[in-house]
């Protein structure tokens, strides 16, 4: 078979196009719900960690993120996305992407918690004395001088994690869940051609990353380091 | 006598087990220009760090403005009207020198855009910066970003200035200019305490200088008496190191 028959069985015939589409879409629908949950519940949880490290406050809420990081990250994201599908979100009102996406997400989260905390740690401790002593709150002092410096510090780590979750997304086939990667390996089973669509889904899992990290180059240069000198 | 604008009462302060400073009591001045010396790790910055609650006492209190900072409910408040000049300087490096002045006269003391601009420029241009107002804090020299440092504390318009080895972290041909901008603000009547190793400064600047040792409060006095006439051993012996 020449490449072209080998794309059109893969893509074209049946409309094989289409399970592309749709697992793309899965695919992009669970990250970037995921992603937000990942860091609005990262920045809560780095924060509550950093202030703990910093000032001593918030023992008990540091414990609680404490666990739940050490559960997150000590665990396949594979296996928690199974107990969230099978043991917690039993009834099938509950779809497998929404599953997917409260997995992934809470997942993500620890992830993100951690590299917002060195973020926040990397930060000079004067910087703090130095907006208290003008007479922010601790809270505004971290919104207008810590945060957006420590943001900055961790922008390739904080892009990193977004590209490790979009790959991470290739086991939502485990709950039912017909994402990119289920969609190439049923185009396989249906075509008994197994480098077709296996490359096809690896190519645009490539161009999504890709993506990524042109996203990060743009942001890096809109926060061009001017005070660097 | 002037009026009192801070009081420290019995202060105490312990960092884990160890006292660094014990039962410290003195009375601040409106237009006090005070000077506190003493050997490294006397308790010197720890002292003045208290002042402001950076640092928060074990013991005692200290009353500014007739209000207690240590248990005041808003000690943010309290705050701006303690301006602060550190060590390090500590400008925030993400903003331009311009916005460093600008951001608590906007935030805190909700000024307008203009009217916070046109007071940091004047601020700029009276310690000679005015054409920085645009740069970003690292590409200034240490003095000139110390400079900075006092104008944006002055840009909250204080009552009291607190000076934390201001010029130690300065190469040494940069410490004048940053003491000129200070001996200028005395001039002018701004209360000042100043931790320093700068004796030419506490002589000629200050009207009082307070001297601790260990974390006690050995003694006080008026410049010309401390370096000529303190009969205090513990005094002579630090002065015949340092000058």
């Amino acid at each position: 078979m020449s490449l072209q028959e080998h794309l059109y069985m893969n893509l074209v015939q049946d409309k094989r196009y289409l399970y592309f589409l749709e697992g793309l879409k899965n695919t992009l629908i669970i990250t970037f719900f995921a992603l937000l949950i990942g860091v609005a519940l990262g920045f809560v949880i780095g924060m509550i960690r950093s202030t703990y490290d910093r000032t001593g406050k918030g023992k008990i809420a540091n414990g609680i993120c404490q666990f739940y990081l050490t559960i997150m990250r000590g665990t396949p994201a594979v296996i928690q996305l199974m107990i969230f599908y099978y043991c917690i979100f039993t009834s099938r009102i509950f779809s497998g992407v929404f599953v997917g996406i409260i997995a992934f997400g809470l997942n993500s989260a620890a992830y993100v918690a951690e590299i917002i905390r060195s973020g926040i740690m990397s930060i000079p401790k004067g910087q703090m004395e130095a907006g208290r002593s003008l007479g922010f709150s601790y809270g505004e002092t971290m919104r207008y001088i810590i945060m957006p410096q420590a943001v900055r510090n961790v922008l390739p780590a904080i892009f990193n994690e977004f590209i490790v979750l979009i790959k991470e997304t290739a086991v939502a086939g485990y709950v039912a869940v017909q994402d990119l990667t289920k969609a190439g390996d049923i185009v396989r089973s249906r075509t008994y051609d197994s480098w077709t669509p296996l490359l096809t889904v690896a190519l645009i899992y490539l161009i999504l990353t890709m993506f990524f990290s042109f996203l990060e180059k743009k942001m890096e240069e809109a926060f061009q380091r001017k005070e660097r000198g | 006598m002037a009026e009192v604008l801070i009081k420290v009462e019995h202060l105490h302060k312990k960092f884990k087990n160890q006292e660094v400073l014990h039962d410290i009591s003195v009375e601040i001045h409106k237009g006090d220009v005070i000077s506190i010396i003493g050997p490294s790790g006397s308790g010197k910055s720890t002292f003045l760090r208290c002042l402001n609650a950076l640092e928060s006492p074990t013991k005692g209190d200290i009353i500014f403005e007739g209000q207690s900072v240590l248990r005041s409910k808003n000690v943010d408040v309290l705050r701006q009207k303690m301006g602060m000049v550190f060590q390090q300087f500590n400008l925030f490096p993400h903003m331009s020198i311009l916005d460093n002045l600008t951001l608590g006269p906007r935030k805190l003391l909700k000024k307008s855009k203009e009217e916070a601009e046109e007071k940091a420029m004047a601020l700029l241009k009276r310690v000679g910066l005015e054409d920085k107002a645009g740069q970003f804090p690292l590409q200034l020299s240490g003095g000139q970003q110390q400079r900075v440092a006092i104008v944006r504390a002055l840009a909250m318009e204080p009552d009291v200035m607190l000076f934390d080895e201001p010029t130690s972290a300065l190469d040494p041909e940069m410490v004048g200019e940053v003491l000129q901008v200070m001996r200028d603000l005395a001039e002018e009547k701004m209360t000042m305490v100043v931790v320093t190793h700068e004796m030419g400064f506490a002589r000629e600047v200050s009207n009082r200088v307070l001297f601790l040792e260990d974390g006690y409060f050995i003694t006080e006095a008026a410049p010309e008496d401390f370096f000529y006439h303190c009969e205090n051993e513990r005094v002579q012996s630090f002065l015949s190191k340092v000058l």
